[in-house]
Protein backbone atom coordinates (compact mmCIF):
# COMPACT_ATOMS: atom_id res chain seq x y z
CA UNK A 1 0.00 0.00 0.00
CA UNK A 2 1.35 3.56 -1.01
CA UNK A 3 2.14 5.76 1.41
CA UNK A 4 -0.11 8.98 1.22
CA UNK A 5 1.75 11.90 0.75
CA UNK A 6 -1.19 14.25 3.06
CA UNK A 7 -0.70 15.55 5.91
CA UNK A 8 -2.82 15.57 8.85
CA UNK A 9 -3.31 19.17 10.41
CA UNK A 10 -2.17 19.38 13.68
CA UNK A 11 -5.28 21.44 14.94
CA UNK A 12 -8.21 20.76 16.49
CA UNK A 13 -10.76 20.27 12.91
CA UNK A 14 -14.17 21.13 13.39
CA UNK A 15 -16.98 22.06 10.87
CA UNK A 16 -19.41 24.19 11.98
CA UNK A 17 -21.79 22.76 10.25
CA UNK A 18 -22.37 19.60 7.99
CA UNK A 19 -20.35 20.85 5.11
CA UNK A 20 -16.84 20.05 4.75
CA UNK A 21 -14.35 20.61 2.30
CA UNK A 22 -13.98 18.69 -0.71
CA UNK A 23 -11.05 16.72 -0.57
CA UNK A 24 -9.03 15.91 -3.61
CA UNK A 25 -8.72 12.51 -4.38
CA UNK A 26 -5.49 11.59 -6.23
CA UNK A 27 -5.43 10.01 -8.98
CA UNK A 28 -3.82 6.54 -8.43
CA UNK A 29 -1.47 5.30 -11.56
CA UNK A 30 -2.42 2.19 -10.52
CA UNK A 31 -5.79 2.43 -10.89
CA UNK A 32 -6.12 0.38 -14.04
CA UNK A 33 -4.35 -2.22 -12.10
CA UNK A 34 -7.16 -2.08 -9.04
CA UNK A 35 -9.72 -1.98 -11.84
CA UNK A 36 -8.35 -5.32 -13.21
CA UNK A 37 -8.18 -7.15 -9.79
CA UNK A 38 -11.30 -5.93 -8.92
CA UNK A 39 -12.62 -7.83 -11.98
CA UNK A 40 -10.75 -10.73 -10.95
CA UNK A 41 -12.17 -10.89 -7.81
CA UNK A 42 -15.32 -10.53 -9.57
CA UNK A 43 -15.29 -13.55 -11.38
CA UNK A 44 -13.99 -15.79 -8.43
CA UNK A 45 -17.22 -14.26 -6.49
CA UNK A 46 -19.61 -15.98 -9.28
CA UNK A 47 -17.26 -19.42 -8.53
CA UNK A 48 -17.32 -19.32 -4.73
CA UNK A 49 -20.92 -17.75 -4.59
CA UNK A 50 -23.23 -20.11 -2.69
CA UNK A 51 -25.37 -21.25 -5.75
CA UNK A 52 -28.73 -20.47 -4.33
CA UNK A 53 -27.53 -17.40 -2.65
CA UNK A 54 -31.00 -16.36 -1.69
CA UNK A 55 -31.97 -19.19 0.08
CA UNK A 56 -28.88 -19.51 2.04
CA UNK A 57 -29.40 -15.72 2.97
CA UNK A 58 -33.36 -16.61 3.79
CA UNK A 59 -32.18 -19.66 5.98
CA UNK A 60 -29.21 -17.74 7.47
CA UNK A 61 -31.13 -16.91 11.04
CA UNK A 62 -28.74 -16.87 14.85
CA UNK A 63 -30.24 -16.81 17.99
CA UNK A 64 -29.49 -13.52 19.52
CA UNK A 65 -26.36 -13.38 21.58
CA UNK A 66 -24.32 -11.36 23.68
CA UNK B 1 1.32 5.44 35.32
CA UNK B 2 -1.38 3.55 33.28
CA UNK B 3 -1.14 -0.08 34.42
CA UNK B 4 0.10 -2.97 31.42
CA UNK B 5 -3.24 -2.95 29.35
CA UNK B 6 -3.76 -6.65 29.67
CA UNK B 7 -6.06 -7.81 27.07
CA UNK B 8 -7.92 -10.29 25.24
CA UNK B 9 -10.99 -10.89 22.73
CA UNK B 10 -13.94 -13.12 23.14
CA UNK B 11 -15.63 -13.93 20.09
CA UNK B 12 -18.93 -15.26 19.80
CA UNK B 13 -19.43 -16.72 16.12
CA UNK B 14 -22.59 -17.28 13.89
CA UNK B 15 -23.10 -21.01 13.39
CA UNK B 16 -25.69 -23.25 10.99
CA UNK B 17 -25.76 -26.92 9.85
CA UNK B 18 -26.50 -27.09 6.31
CA UNK B 19 -28.28 -30.30 5.10
CA UNK B 20 -29.23 -31.66 8.89
CA UNK B 21 -31.28 -30.52 11.43
CA UNK B 22 -30.22 -26.86 12.74
CA UNK B 23 -29.79 -26.68 16.46
CA UNK B 24 -27.09 -24.31 17.10
CA UNK B 25 -26.53 -25.13 20.90
CA UNK B 26 -25.78 -29.35 19.45
CA UNK B 27 -24.03 -28.19 16.47
CA UNK B 28 -21.84 -25.70 18.82
CA UNK B 29 -21.08 -28.82 21.19
CA UNK B 30 -20.64 -31.00 17.99
CA UNK B 31 -18.12 -28.15 16.85
CA UNK B 32 -16.37 -27.94 20.36
CA UNK B 33 -16.20 -31.53 21.52
CA UNK B 34 -15.19 -32.77 17.70
CA UNK B 35 -11.99 -30.33 18.19
CA UNK B 36 -11.10 -31.27 21.70
CA UNK B 37 -11.63 -35.03 21.21
CA UNK B 38 -9.29 -34.58 18.32
CA UNK B 39 -6.88 -32.45 20.17
CA UNK B 40 -6.67 -33.48 23.57
CA UNK B 41 -4.23 -35.99 25.13
CA UNK B 42 -5.58 -36.02 28.46
CA UNK B 43 -6.60 -39.51 29.88
CA UNK B 44 -9.89 -38.95 31.34
CA UNK B 45 -11.53 -36.37 29.28
CA UNK B 46 -12.01 -32.48 29.28
CA UNK B 47 -10.83 -30.27 31.56
CA UNK B 48 -14.05 -28.58 33.46
CA UNK B 49 -14.26 -24.65 33.72
CA UNK B 50 -14.78 -23.75 37.20
CA UNK B 51 -17.42 -21.46 37.59
CA UNK B 52 -16.66 -19.78 41.68
CA UNK B 53 -15.84 -16.74 40.30
CA UNK B 54 -18.26 -16.08 38.07
CA UNK B 55 -20.06 -12.72 38.92
CA UNK B 56 -21.33 -11.22 35.63
CA UNK B 57 -24.44 -9.34 37.68
CA UNK B 58 -21.63 -7.38 39.38
CA UNK B 59 -22.13 -3.52 37.94
CA UNK B 60 -18.77 -1.27 37.68
CA UNK B 61 -21.17 1.55 39.54
CA UNK B 62 -21.36 0.28 42.83
CA UNK B 63 -23.95 -2.60 43.18
CA UNK B 64 -25.07 -5.81 42.53
CA UNK B 65 -28.15 -7.38 40.46
CA UNK B 66 -27.39 -11.27 41.64
CA UNK B 67 -30.84 -10.50 44.08
CA UNK B 68 -32.98 -9.15 41.09
CA UNK B 69 -32.28 -10.72 37.39
CA UNK B 70 -28.99 -12.87 37.83
CA UNK B 71 -27.68 -13.59 34.22
CA UNK B 72 -27.82 -17.45 33.35
CA UNK B 73 -24.37 -19.10 33.60
CA UNK B 74 -25.76 -22.49 32.38
CA UNK B 75 -22.99 -24.69 33.83
CA UNK B 76 -24.10 -27.72 31.66
CA UNK B 77 -22.56 -26.30 28.45
CA UNK B 78 -19.65 -27.15 26.81
CA UNK B 79 -16.73 -25.55 28.23
CA UNK B 80 -13.52 -26.49 27.66
CA UNK B 81 -9.84 -24.64 28.42
CA UNK B 82 -7.57 -25.06 25.53
CA UNK B 83 -3.11 -25.31 25.97
CA UNK B 84 -2.79 -21.91 24.41
CA UNK B 85 -4.64 -20.44 27.83
CA UNK B 86 -8.02 -19.52 25.59
CA UNK B 87 -11.22 -20.51 26.55
CA UNK B 88 -13.78 -21.96 24.15
CA UNK B 89 -17.09 -23.02 24.95
CA UNK B 90 -21.04 -23.06 24.13
CA UNK B 91 -22.43 -19.19 24.82
CA UNK B 92 -26.18 -18.90 24.53
CA UNK B 93 -26.62 -20.41 21.24
CA UNK B 94 -22.79 -20.06 19.58
CA UNK B 95 -19.72 -21.28 19.70
CA UNK B 96 -17.60 -18.61 21.52
CA UNK B 97 -13.82 -18.30 22.34
CA UNK B 98 -11.69 -16.04 24.56
CA UNK B 99 -8.41 -15.52 24.12
CA UNK B 100 -6.22 -15.81 27.13
CA UNK B 101 -4.67 -12.58 28.49
CA UNK B 102 -1.95 -10.95 26.37
CA UNK B 103 0.28 -8.18 27.02
CA UNK B 104 0.07 -6.05 23.51
CA UNK B 105 -2.30 -5.38 20.49
CA UNK B 106 -0.03 -7.44 18.23
CA UNK B 107 -0.31 -10.26 20.44
CA UNK B 108 -4.34 -9.66 20.59
CA UNK B 109 -4.01 -10.15 16.79
CA UNK B 110 -2.36 -13.15 16.89
CA UNK B 111 -4.71 -15.22 19.33
CA UNK B 112 -7.23 -13.92 17.40
CA UNK B 113 -6.27 -15.08 14.45
CA UNK B 114 -5.48 -18.96 16.41
CA UNK B 115 -8.80 -18.46 17.41
CA UNK B 116 -10.57 -18.85 13.76
CA UNK B 117 -8.26 -21.06 12.98
CA UNK B 118 -9.32 -23.30 16.13
CA UNK B 119 -12.65 -22.97 14.65
CA UNK B 120 -11.85 -23.78 10.77
CA UNK B 121 -10.62 -26.90 11.97
CA UNK B 122 -13.50 -27.58 14.61
CA UNK B 123 -15.36 -27.17 11.29
CA UNK B 124 -14.05 -30.42 9.72
CA UNK B 125 -13.24 -32.59 12.84
CA UNK B 126 -17.05 -31.93 13.43
CA UNK B 127 -18.02 -31.97 9.76
CA UNK B 128 -16.17 -35.29 9.47
CA UNK B 129 -17.70 -36.96 12.59
CA UNK B 130 -21.19 -35.71 11.13
CA UNK B 131 -20.81 -37.74 8.06
CA UNK B 132 -20.48 -40.92 10.07
CA UNK B 133 -23.65 -39.91 12.27
CA UNK B 134 -26.01 -39.06 9.89
CA UNK B 135 -27.12 -40.09 6.08
CA UNK B 136 -26.55 -36.99 3.43
CA UNK B 137 -23.90 -34.82 3.99
CA UNK B 138 -24.93 -32.39 6.51
CA UNK B 139 -22.34 -29.89 7.24
CA UNK B 140 -21.44 -27.15 10.49
CA UNK B 141 -20.52 -23.74 8.87
CA UNK B 142 -19.10 -21.02 11.24
CA UNK B 143 -18.81 -17.22 10.24
CA UNK B 144 -17.08 -15.10 12.30
CA UNK B 145 -19.80 -12.02 11.62
CA UNK B 146 -22.10 -10.15 14.56
CA UNK B 147 -25.21 -10.32 12.88
CA UNK B 148 -27.59 -12.52 10.76
CA UNK B 149 -29.11 -9.70 8.83
CA UNK B 150 -32.28 -10.19 10.58
CA UNK B 151 -32.21 -8.44 13.86
CA UNK B 152 -30.14 -10.89 15.65
CA UNK B 153 -26.62 -9.71 17.05
CA UNK B 154 -23.96 -12.04 19.08
CA UNK B 155 -20.72 -10.02 20.03
CA UNK B 156 -16.98 -10.08 19.59
CA UNK B 157 -16.09 -8.37 23.15
CA UNK B 158 -12.54 -7.29 24.02
CA UNK B 159 -10.96 -6.82 27.63
CA UNK B 160 -8.56 -4.55 28.95
CA UNK B 161 -7.10 -4.07 32.41
CA UNK B 162 -7.69 -0.83 34.39
CA UNK B 163 -6.93 0.46 38.04
CA UNK B 164 -9.18 0.08 40.01
CA UNK B 165 -9.02 3.56 41.44
CA UNK B 166 -9.91 5.23 38.22
CA UNK B 167 -13.41 6.81 38.50
CA UNK B 168 -15.86 4.85 36.30
CA UNK B 169 -17.74 8.07 35.39
CA UNK B 170 -14.57 9.40 33.75
CA UNK B 171 -14.23 5.94 31.64
CA UNK B 172 -18.05 6.40 30.61
CA UNK B 173 -17.35 9.97 29.54
CA UNK B 174 -14.43 9.68 27.73
CA UNK B 175 -13.97 6.22 25.75
CA UNK B 176 -17.44 6.87 24.42
CA UNK B 177 -15.99 9.38 21.97
CA UNK B 178 -13.89 6.60 20.85
CA UNK B 179 -16.05 3.86 20.82
CA UNK B 180 -18.81 5.91 18.76
CA UNK B 181 -15.91 6.95 16.44
CA UNK B 182 -13.60 3.92 15.81
CA UNK B 183 -15.86 2.12 13.66
CA UNK B 184 -13.99 4.12 10.55
CA UNK B 185 -11.55 1.96 10.52
CA UNK B 186 -12.95 -1.04 12.71
CA UNK B 187 -16.36 -1.39 11.01
CA UNK B 188 -16.67 -4.73 9.33
CA UNK B 189 -19.07 -3.45 7.12
CA UNK B 190 -23.39 -4.53 6.83
CA UNK B 191 -25.83 -4.58 3.73
CA UNK B 192 -28.78 -2.35 4.83
CA UNK B 193 -30.00 -1.81 8.05
CA UNK B 194 -31.58 -3.44 11.37
CA UNK B 195 -32.96 -0.33 13.39
CA UNK B 196 -36.70 -1.56 12.69
CA UNK B 197 -38.49 0.88 10.39
CA UNK B 198 -35.53 1.71 8.69
CA UNK B 199 -35.63 0.94 4.49
CA UNK B 200 -33.07 -0.19 2.63
CA UNK B 201 -32.63 1.98 0.14
CA UNK B 202 -32.15 4.89 3.58
CA UNK B 203 -29.00 2.94 4.49
CA UNK B 204 -27.80 0.54 1.41
CA UNK B 205 -24.83 -0.13 3.37
CA UNK B 206 -23.17 0.61 6.86
CA UNK B 207 -19.51 0.79 8.72
CA UNK B 208 -20.88 -1.70 11.35
CA UNK B 209 -21.91 -5.24 11.84
CA UNK B 210 -23.43 -4.10 15.48
CA UNK B 211 -24.23 -0.58 15.84
CA UNK B 212 -27.52 -0.74 14.74
CA UNK B 213 -27.97 -2.98 18.30
CA UNK B 214 -27.01 -0.17 20.55
CA UNK B 215 -29.69 1.89 22.52
CA UNK B 216 -28.18 3.27 25.89
CA UNK B 217 -24.70 4.66 26.86
CA UNK B 218 -24.32 2.84 29.67
CA UNK B 219 -25.47 -0.30 31.04
CA UNK B 220 -25.17 -3.65 32.44
CA UNK B 221 -27.06 -5.57 29.38
CA UNK B 222 -25.02 -7.65 27.03
CA UNK B 223 -28.37 -9.17 25.39
CA UNK B 224 -30.80 -6.64 25.29
CA UNK B 225 -30.73 -2.40 25.36
CA UNK B 226 -27.25 -2.92 24.62
CA UNK B 227 -25.45 -0.28 26.14
CA UNK B 228 -21.93 1.43 24.54
CA UNK B 229 -19.80 1.29 27.95
CA UNK B 230 -21.15 -2.10 29.70
CA UNK B 231 -20.40 -1.78 33.16
CA UNK B 232 -20.32 -5.76 34.02
CA UNK B 233 -17.63 -5.26 36.91
CA UNK B 234 -16.23 -8.88 36.80
CA UNK B 235 -12.29 -8.56 36.90
CA UNK B 236 -11.07 -11.97 37.53
CA UNK B 237 -7.87 -10.66 38.94
CA UNK B 238 -7.44 -9.03 42.40
CA UNK B 239 -10.75 -6.55 42.81
CA UNK B 240 -9.32 -4.20 44.90
CA UNK B 241 -6.73 -3.16 42.54
CA UNK B 242 -8.18 -3.40 39.06
CA UNK B 243 -11.02 -3.58 36.80
CA UNK B 244 -11.58 -5.47 33.32
CA UNK B 245 -13.37 -2.94 31.18
CA UNK B 246 -15.89 -5.68 28.93
CA UNK B 247 -15.79 -3.81 25.46
CA UNK B 248 -19.22 -4.73 23.84
CA UNK B 249 -19.39 -2.56 21.24
CA UNK B 250 -16.97 -3.61 18.64
CA UNK B 251 -17.38 -5.78 15.51
CA UNK B 252 -15.00 -8.89 15.13
CA UNK B 253 -12.87 -8.29 12.03
CA UNK B 254 -11.63 -10.50 9.27
CA UNK B 255 -8.64 -7.93 9.08
CA UNK B 256 -5.91 -8.53 10.95
CA UNK B 257 -5.18 -4.89 10.71
CA UNK B 258 -7.88 -3.82 11.72
CA UNK B 259 -8.22 -5.99 15.11
CA UNK B 260 -4.49 -4.40 15.61
CA UNK B 261 -5.58 -1.17 15.38
CA UNK B 262 -9.33 -1.73 17.13
CA UNK B 263 -7.19 -3.05 20.10
CA UNK B 264 -4.29 -0.88 19.65
CA UNK B 265 -5.96 2.07 19.56
CA UNK B 266 -8.30 1.76 22.70
CA UNK B 267 -5.91 0.28 24.87
CA UNK B 268 -4.07 3.56 24.37
CA UNK B 269 -7.09 5.68 25.04
CA UNK B 270 -7.30 3.91 28.04
CA UNK B 271 -4.43 4.65 29.41
CA UNK B 272 -4.92 8.04 28.99
CA UNK B 273 -7.82 8.21 30.49
CA UNK B 274 -6.20 5.96 33.58
CA UNK B 275 -3.02 8.80 33.29
CA UNK B 276 -6.39 11.56 33.27
CA UNK B 277 -4.28 13.05 29.88
CA UNK B 278 -7.17 12.97 27.71
CA UNK B 279 -9.25 15.50 28.95
CA UNK B 280 -13.19 16.38 27.85
CA UNK B 281 -12.40 18.02 24.54
CA UNK B 282 -14.39 15.15 21.94
CA UNK B 283 -17.41 14.25 24.78
CA UNK B 284 -20.45 13.86 22.55
CA UNK B 285 -24.12 14.90 23.01
CA UNK B 286 -25.91 12.34 21.99
CA UNK B 287 -23.52 8.79 21.98
CA UNK B 288 -26.55 6.56 20.91
CA UNK B 289 -27.47 8.45 17.68
CA UNK B 290 -24.31 9.42 16.86
CA UNK B 291 -22.93 5.51 16.67
CA UNK B 292 -25.95 5.07 14.39
CA UNK B 293 -25.53 8.08 12.57
CA UNK B 294 -21.67 7.73 11.87
CA UNK B 295 -22.11 3.73 10.79
CA UNK B 296 -24.95 4.70 8.33
CA UNK B 297 -22.75 7.14 6.60
CA UNK B 298 -19.91 5.44 4.29
CA UNK B 299 -18.76 9.14 3.13
CA UNK B 300 -17.48 9.68 6.77
CA UNK B 301 -18.88 13.23 5.44
CA UNK B 302 -21.41 14.00 8.15
CA UNK B 303 -21.16 15.74 11.43
CA UNK B 304 -22.01 14.50 15.08
CA UNK B 305 -23.04 17.27 17.88
CA UNK B 306 -20.28 17.60 20.44
CA UNK B 307 -21.28 18.35 24.26
CA UNK B 308 -19.70 21.58 23.61
CA UNK B 309 -21.94 22.75 21.09
CA UNK B 310 -19.49 21.91 18.13
CA UNK B 311 -19.68 19.53 15.48
CA UNK B 312 -17.50 16.88 14.22
CA UNK B 313 -17.17 14.43 11.27
CA UNK B 314 -16.08 11.02 13.11
CA UNK B 315 -12.90 11.34 11.62
CA UNK B 316 -12.10 14.86 13.05
CA UNK B 317 -12.98 13.05 16.27
CA UNK B 318 -10.38 10.63 15.41
CA UNK B 319 -7.92 12.83 14.58
CA UNK B 320 -8.31 14.87 17.90
CA UNK B 321 -7.83 11.87 19.67
CA UNK B 322 -4.92 10.59 17.55
CA UNK B 323 -3.51 14.45 18.46
CA UNK B 324 -3.75 13.54 21.98
CA UNK B 325 -2.47 10.50 21.70
CA UNK B 326 0.73 12.24 20.52
CA UNK B 327 0.84 14.19 23.13
CA UNK B 328 0.39 11.60 25.50
CA UNK B 329 3.73 9.43 23.96
CA UNK B 330 5.96 12.90 24.60
CA UNK B 331 4.65 13.29 28.22
CA UNK B 332 4.20 9.97 29.52
CA UNK B 333 5.40 7.14 27.00
CA UNK B 334 3.87 4.35 25.37
CA UNK B 335 5.20 2.00 28.56
CA UNK B 336 1.41 0.61 29.24
CA UNK B 337 1.22 -0.57 25.60
CA UNK B 338 4.56 -1.45 24.54
CA UNK B 339 6.35 1.49 23.70
CA UNK B 340 7.71 -0.70 20.31
CA UNK B 341 3.88 -1.42 19.62
CA UNK B 342 2.34 1.40 20.64
CA UNK B 343 4.63 3.74 18.29
CA UNK B 344 3.87 1.35 15.97
CA UNK B 345 -0.08 1.66 16.53
CA UNK B 346 -0.01 5.26 16.50
CA UNK B 347 1.84 5.34 12.73
CA UNK B 348 -1.05 2.91 11.56
CA UNK B 349 -3.55 5.45 13.61
CA UNK B 350 -2.77 8.21 11.89
CA UNK B 351 -1.97 6.22 8.03
CA UNK B 352 -5.49 4.87 7.98
CA UNK B 353 -7.24 8.10 9.00
CA UNK B 354 -5.22 9.47 6.44
CA UNK B 355 -6.11 7.62 3.46
CA UNK B 356 -9.70 7.30 4.64
CA UNK B 357 -9.79 10.92 4.91
CA UNK B 358 -8.21 11.48 1.20
CA UNK B 359 -9.14 8.12 -0.48
CA UNK B 360 -11.37 5.79 1.60
CA UNK B 361 -11.23 2.65 -1.30
CA UNK B 362 -7.73 3.23 -0.67
CA UNK B 363 -7.80 1.50 2.98
CA UNK B 364 -9.51 -1.36 1.74
CA UNK B 365 -5.98 -3.64 2.82
CA UNK B 366 -6.53 -2.84 6.35
CA UNK B 367 -10.26 -1.96 7.03
CA UNK B 368 -13.33 -4.58 6.60
CA UNK B 369 -16.38 -2.22 5.66
CA UNK B 370 -13.90 -0.78 2.86
CA UNK B 371 -12.92 -4.12 1.86
CA UNK B 372 -16.52 -5.79 1.84
CA UNK B 373 -17.79 -2.25 0.16
CA UNK B 374 -15.52 -2.87 -3.21
CA UNK B 375 -16.70 -6.18 -3.99
CA UNK B 376 -20.49 -5.36 -2.98
CA UNK B 377 -20.90 -2.02 -5.19
CA UNK B 378 -18.32 -4.08 -7.88
CA UNK B 379 -20.94 -6.83 -8.02
CA UNK B 380 -23.73 -4.90 -7.76
CA UNK B 381 -22.46 -3.00 -10.90
CA UNK B 382 -21.35 -5.81 -12.93
CA UNK B 383 -24.93 -7.75 -12.33
CA UNK B 384 -27.05 -4.57 -11.90
CA UNK B 385 -28.33 -5.39 -8.43
CA UNK B 386 -30.55 -3.66 -6.38
CA UNK B 387 -29.24 -2.25 -3.25
CA UNK B 388 -29.90 -4.52 -0.12
CA UNK B 389 -30.36 -7.85 -2.93
CA UNK B 390 -30.29 -10.99 -1.53
CA UNK B 391 -26.66 -11.57 -3.48
CA UNK B 392 -25.18 -8.81 -2.01
CA UNK B 393 -26.44 -9.99 1.58
CA UNK B 394 -24.45 -13.43 0.10
CA UNK B 395 -21.43 -11.23 -0.18
CA UNK B 396 -21.84 -9.81 3.06
CA UNK B 397 -22.26 -13.05 4.71
CA UNK B 398 -19.68 -15.08 2.83
CA UNK B 399 -17.19 -12.46 3.67
CA UNK B 400 -17.22 -13.98 7.12
CA UNK B 401 -17.21 -17.26 6.30
CA UNK B 402 -14.74 -19.20 7.32
CA UNK B 403 -15.11 -22.04 5.05
CA UNK B 404 -12.07 -21.79 3.15
CA UNK B 405 -14.12 -22.61 -0.13
CA UNK B 406 -16.52 -20.30 0.43
CA UNK B 407 -14.55 -17.27 2.63
CA UNK B 408 -14.42 -14.23 0.71
CA UNK B 409 -12.18 -12.32 2.94
CA UNK B 410 -9.14 -14.22 2.27
CA UNK B 411 -9.87 -13.08 -1.54
CA UNK B 412 -9.46 -9.75 -1.51
CA UNK B 413 -5.73 -9.01 -0.40
CA UNK B 414 -6.04 -8.25 3.27
CA UNK B 415 -2.81 -7.51 4.22
CA UNK B 416 -1.54 -9.42 7.56
CA UNK B 417 0.75 -9.03 10.38
CA UNK B 418 1.22 -13.21 11.54
CA UNK B 419 3.17 -15.25 9.79
CA UNK B 420 0.66 -18.06 9.32
CA UNK B 421 3.60 -20.96 11.34
CA UNK B 422 3.12 -18.07 13.89
CA UNK B 423 -1.19 -18.39 13.94
CA UNK B 424 -0.39 -22.71 13.93
CA UNK B 425 1.89 -22.62 16.95
CA UNK B 426 -0.14 -19.99 18.99
CA UNK B 427 -3.23 -22.74 18.56
CA UNK B 428 -1.85 -24.62 21.20
CA UNK B 429 0.76 -22.53 23.03
CA UNK B 430 0.46 -19.99 25.18
CA UNK B 431 1.49 -16.33 25.35
CA UNK B 432 4.46 -15.70 27.93
CA UNK B 433 4.12 -12.15 29.18
CA UNK B 434 0.76 -12.95 31.39
CA UNK B 435 -0.59 -15.60 33.58
CA UNK B 436 -2.33 -17.37 30.83
CA UNK B 437 1.37 -18.99 30.07
CA UNK B 438 1.16 -20.19 33.45
CA UNK B 439 -2.52 -21.90 32.96
CA UNK B 440 -1.31 -23.17 29.36
CA UNK B 441 1.30 -24.94 30.41
CA UNK B 442 -0.11 -26.38 33.51
CA UNK B 443 -2.52 -27.93 30.66
CA UNK B 444 -0.51 -29.29 28.67
CA UNK B 445 2.10 -31.03 30.83
CA UNK B 446 -0.57 -31.89 33.67
CA UNK B 447 -3.24 -32.65 32.10
CA UNK B 448 -4.41 -35.51 33.68
CA UNK B 449 -3.62 -34.01 37.14
CA UNK B 450 -5.80 -30.83 36.63
CA UNK B 451 -9.53 -31.22 38.12
CA UNK B 452 -10.71 -27.42 36.80
CA UNK B 453 -9.61 -24.18 36.07
CA UNK B 454 -10.62 -20.78 35.31
CA UNK B 455 -9.06 -17.13 34.45
CA UNK B 456 -7.56 -16.84 38.05
CA UNK B 457 -6.97 -20.06 39.54
CA UNK B 458 -5.94 -23.82 38.89
CA UNK B 459 -7.43 -26.61 40.95
CA UNK B 460 -5.25 -29.41 40.85
CA UNK B 461 -5.76 -33.22 41.96
CA UNK B 462 -2.78 -34.64 43.17
CA UNK B 463 -3.81 -37.75 44.15
CA UNK B 464 -4.66 -37.12 48.32
CA UNK B 465 -7.26 -34.67 49.35
CA UNK B 466 -7.85 -32.03 49.63
CA UNK B 467 -7.67 -30.68 46.00
CA UNK B 468 -5.79 -27.37 45.50
CA UNK B 469 -6.41 -24.44 44.25
CA UNK B 470 -3.60 -22.33 43.17
CA UNK B 471 -5.37 -18.62 42.57
CA UNK B 472 -3.20 -16.45 40.19
CA UNK B 473 -5.42 -12.95 40.89
CA UNK B 474 -2.38 -10.96 39.17
CA UNK B 475 -2.38 -10.80 35.26
CA UNK B 476 1.29 -10.23 35.19
CA UNK B 477 2.55 -13.31 37.47
CA UNK B 478 2.54 -16.74 35.93
CA UNK B 479 4.77 -15.76 32.96
CA UNK B 480 7.34 -17.44 31.31
CA UNK B 481 10.13 -15.58 32.98
CA UNK B 482 8.40 -16.54 36.42
CA UNK B 483 7.48 -20.01 35.98
CA UNK B 484 8.95 -21.55 32.88
CA UNK B 485 11.60 -23.04 34.98
CA UNK B 486 9.94 -24.30 37.44
CA UNK B 487 7.38 -25.90 35.12
CA UNK B 488 10.51 -27.29 32.84
CA UNK B 489 11.85 -28.92 36.26
CA UNK B 490 8.09 -30.39 37.36
CA UNK B 491 7.46 -33.57 35.91
CA UNK B 492 4.34 -33.91 37.93
CA UNK B 493 1.72 -31.37 39.17
CA UNK B 494 2.85 -32.95 43.28
CA UNK B 495 6.47 -31.64 42.08
CA UNK B 496 5.43 -28.42 40.63
CA UNK B 497 2.94 -27.38 43.94
CA UNK B 498 6.14 -28.38 46.21
CA UNK B 499 7.99 -26.37 44.35
CA UNK B 500 5.86 -23.19 44.57
CA UNK B 501 6.07 -23.96 48.61
CA UNK B 502 2.32 -22.82 48.48
CA UNK B 503 -0.26 -22.08 47.07
CA UNK B 504 0.47 -18.85 45.24
CA UNK B 505 2.55 -19.94 42.47
CA UNK B 506 3.80 -16.08 42.01
CA UNK B 507 5.98 -15.22 44.61
CA UNK B 508 8.39 -17.18 42.91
Amino acid sequence: MAERTHKPKQTSRTTESAEVVETTTPVSESGEKLKAELDDLLDEIDEVLETNAEDFVKSYVQKGGQ
Amino acid sequence: MALTKVCGIETEYGILVHGGENNPVSASSLLINAYVAATSTRGRGRVGWDFDDERPANDARGFSLDDVVAPEIDTNLVNAVLTNGARYYVDHAHPEISTPEVSTALEAVRYDRAAEEIVRRSMEHANAKLATMSAGTPEVIVHKNNSDGKGNSYGCHENYLLARDVPFGRIVAQVTPHFVTRQVFCGSGKVGCELPGTPTDEVPYQLSQRADFFEEEVGLETTLKRPIVNTRDEPHCDAQKYRRLHVIVGDANMSEVATYLKVGTTAVVLAMIEDDALGDEWLLANPVPAIRQVSHDPTLRRTVLLRDGRRATALEVQWGLLERARKYERSHGLAAVDDAIGQDVLRRWEQVLTTLEVNPSGAAAWVDWVAKQRLVDGYAVRHGLAPGSARLKAIDLQYHDLRPGRGLATRVGLETLIDPAEVERSMTEPPTTTRAYFRGRCLAKYADEIVATNWDSIVFDIGREPLRRVPMMEPLRGTADHVARLIDESDRAVELLARLGSDDPHRT
